[in-house]
């Protein structure tokens, strides 16, 4: 069901979630930024605290700037062990609102560690509003909701 | 809690007295069996939860005290109780949701059922079923009820202790945390955020890793890496008179003031840094002692943050002898402005289970848990700022609020 999103539009928006997982499983982070307009929100939150309408979650970045700030805090001052990411995603359902394509994707997100032990380290679904710039798709929200409110150890790279 | 349970191998302190901590003591689970007893069941307070976990009448949330499942509710009069989370016919818990609203508590397995106070009202069949079973006549509905706690509440903090020996919550804080305490929770506040963390450790390495100021510019380099100006710090650290409590703080002497905010008496902090995010450290002057950062940290698990205007409450939970779930309270004052919302918002981000500057904290104590777990004749040695437990002010380099909980771990251990 494309609930009134194109079909072709659909795989634009498709590739561009892919996308937006593959660079963070491939360790690309430096270009995750790109994926949100220059004044986008990205928030992980559990889910009781996204329903209870909570300002604070686990991580929230106002702007490019941030989340610049977040990947050079990641790679130049924060320590912890080296770790990896695999997301899984559901297919994704999109609704149109006008200039803004709402979508939901759920995901499970496999963390590796460097002695090579894998565990599900979050799951829950993306909430996200995309928005169409010159150069494709962009992010200006996405909320991460996570289930697993109960975080193993650290979250320093994104999800 | 009935009687204590011995260990096989017997324990003694090092004679170097607190500047030594056994290893052992972090990977035994005979001690921390023991610690149950004697800690968590001992004289000792207990932060349960907040009051505003139990806002309204005949509302209740579970929460646990070491590994002992605890219920905390607020009957129709306003009154707040706190009682073992474990039925007194089969022992299976009583509430199993995080929190709800009930006039009485029901345990599901044979609905023996509890007023809000933990004393049974009544259970089914007591009287048998036609005319066959049931209770004796000599079954006592007064001599059967939940576990009770005595409780204790300071600025909407509720705290619990299983123990008539444990002296009045203020006296057990001492002055000193208890108007820190007033400073940060004195007037009305709310709820921002919630989360929580395992730590893959065993739950004083967290206590000591709170009170330790020695690590804090050496493990967490977010300040440094991006320039945060944070020069003209002015440090203390100061311990009750036990001992097992502390507030290390640090001063920021000179703010320069910002017109927009000045107006209405708020004025940004003017971080300079590399940040492309600056409004990451948008902050305002919220007390005239010029304190900006603090940590204050009770005995034996509870902590009050104020990281800039980002104002948290720690508590950390054992679930066995190598892990911690350690929570976040991110608060606001009800009187706050949007604009203050919103800092303390963003400088959320400093702290938790991602924090910028302190989510080291994850791990570090879990690289010490692999470090010494095989090695429990191996000792820390814990020399930074002397050997004694006192208050330190203007140095960060020392350890005496560590040895204070050390201090307080062995009265209450009992550990010569």
């Amino acid at each position: 069901m494309s609930e009134g999103v194109p079909a072709e539009r659909r795989l634009v928006l498709e590739d561009f979630l892919t996308a937006y997982a593959h660079c963070i499983d491939d360790d690309a982070l430096e270009q995750w930024p790109d994926f949100f307009t220059d004044d986008g929100v990205y928030q992980i939150i559990s889910r009781e605290g996204h329903e209870h309408g909570h300002k604070i979650g686990v991580m929230l970045c106002r702007g490019q700037g941030m989340m610049r700030d977040r990947v050079r805090a990641m790679r130049q001052a924060n320590i912890y062990e080296p770790q990896r990411y695999t997301h899984i995603l559901s297919r994704p359902a999109f609704t149109n609102d006008g200039d803004v394509v709402a979508g939901r994707t759920n995901f499970h997100v496999v963390r590796t560690m460097e002695d090579g032990q894998s565990g599900l380290f979050a799951t829950g679904c993306y909430v996200d509003e995309i928005v169409s710039g010159l150069e494709g798709p962009r992010l200006r929200c996405r909320k991460v909701v996570i289930d697993s409110r109960r975080i193993d150890t650290l979250l320093v790279v994104p999800l | 809690m009935p009687s204590q349970p011995t260990l096989t191998e017997p324990f003694h302190w090092p004679n170097e007295g607190l500047t030594r901590v056994p290893y052992r003591v972090f990977s035994d689970a005979e001690i921390y069996t023991l610690e149950q007893h004697r800690l968590f069941h001992g004289p000792v307070w207990h932060f349960l939860c907040l009051e505003l976990d139990i806002p309204e009448p005949c509302d209740y949330r579970t929460t646990r005290v070491g590994g002992t499942p605890v219920i905390v509710s607020r009957d129709e009069d306003g009154a707040v109780h706190a009682m073992v989370n474990r039925c007194a016919h089969k022992g299976a818990i009583v509430c199993f949701k995080e929190r709800g609203n009930a006039k009485t508590l029901s345990c599901v397995y044979h609905a023996w059922n509890y007023n809000l106070d933990g004393t049974l009202r009544g259970l089914a069949f007591r009287k048998g079923s036609r005319g066959e079973g049931g209770m004796g006549a000599d079954f006592d509905v007064s001599k059967h009820r939940l576990e009770p706690l005595r409780v204790e509440t300071i600025c909407g903090l509720v705290f619990g202790t299983f123990s008539e020996a444990a002296p009045p919550l203020a006296e057990f804080l001492g002055p000193i945390m208890v108007g820190n305490i007033e400073r940060s929770l004195g007037r009305p506040y709310h709820l921002l955020g919630y989360h929580s963390q395992i730590l893959h450790n065993n739950w004083k390495l967290y206590a000591e890793n709170v009170r330790d100021p020695y690590h804090a510019t050496l493990l967490h380099t977010f300040y440094t890496t991006f320039k945060i100006n944070r020069l003209d710090m002015e440090d203390g650290l100061l311990l009750s008179t036990c001992g097992r409590h502390s507030y290390s703080y640090a001063k920021r002497n000179a703010f320069a003031r910002d017109d927009e905010y000045d107006e209405s008496k708020v004025h940004s902090a003017q971080y300079d840094s590399r940040l492309e995010g600056p409004q990451l450290l948008d902050a305002w002057t919220e007390f005239d002692d010029g304190i900006t950062h603090s940590i204050q940290s009770m005995f034996p698990s509870l902590t009050i943050h104020f990281t800039l205007n980002s104002l948290a409450v720690r508590f950390f939970v054992p679930r066995g002898v190598d892990e911690t779930e350690l929570h976040w309270m991110y608060l606001g004052y009800d009187d706050d402005t949007e604009a203050m919302t919103e800092m303390r918002t963003m400088q959320g981000n400093l702290t938790g289970a991602a924090g910028l500057v302190s989510l080291e904290d994850g791990c570090i104590n879990e690289f010490v848990q692999r470090g010494t777990r095989n090695h429990p004749e191996a000792r820390a040695f814990l020399e930074m700022g002397g050997d004694g437990v006192a208050s330190s002010i203007g140095s960060r380099a020392t350890e005496t609020a560590i040895r204070g909980f050390w201090q307080g771990y062995r009265e209450i251990m009992d550990f010569e």
